[in-house]
């Protein structure tokens, strides 16, 4: 259990691996909510968010409005700061570290390398070993998520598919990485080395992970969460909690649907509590068949 | 209720936060740990803990699912209760830096300053020694901590941050059957502070037994 917190080292100081895996920790059972102002950070935290995401956009309108997304005004970021007392998260692209130092500086506590906004590299993700902030990373499968935790992510979330309101690709990334984790707890030592190999990740977490049956970090959810249903079902299928990016702020009532969703997270495995708080939540973000996307406009495949 | 004195009954409220670990840390403490969160549920504990994780969210469910002040009743009733970062903010009878309205269980009569160490980039580990815990400093992480900025008069301070920024904060308090920790033993391997509280759960169910108050 917390077997894999006793292994590690028992440092001192800021910025270690405990300190960053550990706030993760904190936010399990809570809902992460995309903010685009400090009115929206206000509602969120009244609505029992357990932190915000800071960021220009929100995915919707990343993918309507086309463009190269990048990280968000300093000024808007550190109005979102001062406007809240939970925790403030945003994003940096993909691989660009000099984005992720600002945020650092900015003092924002999590750090999201994400897909939704455009990558800055092709080849190379963000070496998060050297911050002290910790990050968290998208994944679509268990290869993809040691991979992020080799390089120093403190926190993986499935990708989805950002701003469409469709739940699939979450489902997808979410039943890949269990199905992943439980496949590695059936091999057995010389196996396990194959398995690194297939995985394209080291043998020591790929080891870890066969042990613990689970990942050595918190896993949440990510990627079309638009109702108090599909986040249950996502804690149901093994997330710890739940992102919800375009979901909320794009619906008629955000206020009450954040508040729904907060507590269908936690109550996740009692119905008669989702039908209670999915009642009269006014429209839904409209949302967009994923089949339909081309592969071009998939968030999903990018970072490997 | 009560399985008997040797093998107290703790609850943890599981309305958000690092639930799991305290479960196993008071499973390997010695108590049977259950979660909490509905009213029935914790009629049925001789103990509470209040685990880490984001206080305004906890206070906010714990309001609407009605669990609020049956947790206040129960406290002040007596009954044993631990808080670790979220949970002591929960346990404290006046905030700093809280949002306005952030409503709290109470229990222990003092001040706690919310984030009061930084932000995460300023969250650290480091060593703490705590009054009456034998085996030498504990190994405490401390987590966008609070810290106990006054504590009233009948409240026994267990421990403090010594040397940095911080030197000589209150980070470990005791009133009564209720202790409050700013750092969390339940992401360390050390059961010392979840065994200090069974053992608490333990001799309060024996007064109980025997009469007394």
């Amino acid at each position: 259990m917390a077997e894999h917190l006793d292994r590690m080292d028992g440092g001192t100081g800021t910025g270690t691996d405990r300190v960053k895996r550990g706030m993760a920790e904190q936010l399990k059972g809570g809902v992460i909510m995309d903010v685009v102002t400090p009115e929206q950070a206000r509602i969120a935290e009244d609505a029992g968010a357990v932190a915000v995401m800071a960021l220009e956009r929100v995915p919707a309108d990343i993918r309507a409005q086309g463009g190269i997304a990048r990280m968000s005004d300093p000024d808007m970021v550190q109005g979102i700061i001062d406007a809240v007392s939970i925790p403030v998260m945003a994003k940096a692209r993909i691989g660009h570290f000099v984005e992720a130092q600002v945020l650092q500086s900015l003092g924002v506590d999590y750090i999201d390398e994400s897909e939704v906004l455009t990558p800055a590299d092709e080849a190379h993700h963000i070496d998060k070993h050297a911050f002290t902030v910790p990050f968290v990373c998208g994944a679509t499968d268990l290869g993809e998520a040691l991979r992020r935790i080799s390089e120093g992510a403190a926190m993986i979330r499935s990708k989805g598919e950002a701003g469409t309101g469709n739940v699939v690709e979450a489902t997808r990334h979410m039943r890949a990485l269990r199905a992943g984790i439980r496949r590695l707890a059936t091999l057995d030592e010389t196996e396990l080395f194959v398995a690194a190999k297939e995985l394209r990740a080291p043998h020591d977490l790929v080891t870890e992970v066969a042990r613990l049956g689970k990942l050595p970090v918190v896993l949440f959810t990510a990627g079309g969460i638009a109702t108090p249903a599909d986040a249950a079902m996502m804690m149901q299928l093994g997330a710890e909690g739940v992102f919800v990016g375009s979901g909320i702020f794009k619906s008629g009532d955000p206020a009450q649907r954040a508040a729904a969703i907060v507590q269908a997270t936690t109550f996740h495995d009692d119905p008669d509590v989702i039908a209670k708080v999915s009642r009269g939540l006014g429209e839904p973000m409209v949302g967009i068949d994923v089949a339909t996307l081309p592969e071009s406009e998939r968030y999903a495949t990018r970072g490997w | 209720m009560s399985t008997g004195p040797t093998r107290p009954v703790v609850g943890v409220l599981a309305l958000q936060g690092d639930v799991r670990e305290h479960v196993a840390a008071l499973q390997a403490g010695g108590a049977e740990a259950r979660q909490v969160r509905r009213p029935e549920e914790l009629a049925a504990v001789d103990g509470i803990v209040l685990p880490g994780g984001e206080s305004t969210t906890m206070a906010k469910l714990a309001a609407r699912w009605g669990l609020l002040e049956p947790l206040r009743d129960a406290v002040r009733a007596g009954l044993p209760a631990y808080g670790s970062c979220a949970g002591m903010i929960l346990l404290a009878d006046r905030l700093l830096d809280a949002p306005p309205g952030q409503e709290t269980v109470g229990g222990l009569d003092v001040t706690v300053r919310r984030n009061a160490f930084g932000r995460q980039v300023d969250s650290f580990e480091t060593r703490v020694e705590l009054d009456g815990l034998a085996g030498g400093p504990l190994h405490a992480v401390f987590i966008r901590a609070p810290w106990v900025e006054e504590a009233g008069p009948g409240v026994q301070v267990l421990g403090r941050v010594v040397g940095g920024p911080a030197d000589g904060r209150i980070v470990a308090v005791r009133q009564g059957d209720v202790v409050a920790t700013s750092f969390h033993p339940e992401l360390t391997g050390d059961r010392r502070v979840h065994a200090l509280f069974v053992d608490i759960v333990r001799r309060h169910l024996a007064d109980a037994e025997r009469g007394e108050p």
